[in-house]
């Protein structure tokens, strides 16, 4: 493959309208995909990191999503947002990595009963904005670390709906579960980060 | 924690969604202006989920871009040679 800069191409439909770009990329205006490309490149690879937790599969995830979706397009009825379609098979893609490097460890089961219940030490104010007193690089280190430490099954879950702000009925459809198994999930996930937080915040006013 | 404690964490991911109706919403609230404990865990709780979804993106690395694009064009290029 190769690294050269390809030529940006310039669409001639307005950046802010995604339904207009992707009706565009239907009728075969390439320029228009690369719109959408070029809007959801850095986010799409953020959830491969995030999910697969390695760059080179993150890359892989990024670059098959686009590919997959070019391919498809036509297949794309305009039901939801492009982008949460876009996340659907980038998500699809992290999930076969991750099942691909451990086989078998790597489960969307519900995990066995206890595990994952949430704990509470001596609670603590982390006072106002902790992510401030923080570099950008060093938090995005201590996020990456923390969402890292989540089992699968949660972390996909908390990117979903959280991050990505997904429905919670469309996570379940995307991850083939129950919507009652997303909601709980959800909750032990937003817990756990929580708690791995708490180490890094709590106390830290006065740093 | 009190039984009372547990409830309020059971319904925590509904009460932070804005998703609880009214009157539990309101009892919710109530115990939690008597509950140190539990003010603290919805807090850090929301803190959390607000410092990732406003966490700046890792930048995409650009030979990483750069692959990604031209993988797209070769794309473009076999599409535009079948029509």
């Amino acid at each position: 493959m190769s690294a050269t800069d390809p030529k940006p191409l310039a669409s001639k439909v307005v950046r802010s309208d995604e339904a207009a770009l992707v009706s565009a990329a239907k009728a075969g205006d390439v320029s228009a995909f690369e719109e959408l490309v070029n809007r959801y490149e850095t986010k799409i690879f953020r959830l491969g990191m995030n999910i697969t937790q390695n760059r080179e599969d993150a890359e892989d995830v990024m670059q098959d999503a686009f590919l997959k979706s070019y391919q498809n397009l036509n297949r794309f009825q305009g039901d939801s947002r492009f982008y949460t379609w876009l996340v659907r098979i980038a998500i699809n893609e992290a999930l076969m990595k991750l099942r691909k490097r451990r086989p078998n460890q790597f489960s969307l089961d519900e995990p066995v009963a206890g595990e994952g219940e949430p704990v509470f030490h001596e609670l603590k104010d982390w006072g106002p904005s902790p992510e401030q007193r923080f570099a950008q690089t060093e938090l995005n280190e201590i996020l990456s670390r923390v969402i890292g430490e989540l089992e699968p099954i949660y972390r996909v879950v908390f990117l979903l709906r959280d991050v990505e702000e997904i429905s919670t009925e469309e996570t379940a459809q995307i991850l083939g579960i129950s919507v009652a198994a997303v909601k709980s999930r959800l909750l032990r996930a937003r817990l756990q980060l929580r708690e791995k937080l708490d180490k890094y915040f709590r106390g830290s006013q006065s740093q | 924690m009190k039984v009372k404690c547990k409830e309020v964490i059971l319904e925590l991911s509904s009460y932070l969604d804005g998703a609880l109706d009214s009157s539990l919403q309101a009892e919710l609230e109530q115990h939690l202006l008597r509950c140190t404990d539990c003010r603290l865990v919805v807090d850090t709780t929301r803190q959390t989920i607000h410092i990732f979804c406003n966490a700046e993106p890792v930048p995409l690395p650009e030979e990483v871009r750069q692959r990604l694009h031209a993988a797209l064009h070769e794309r473009f290029r076999q599409r535009a040679k079948l029509l």
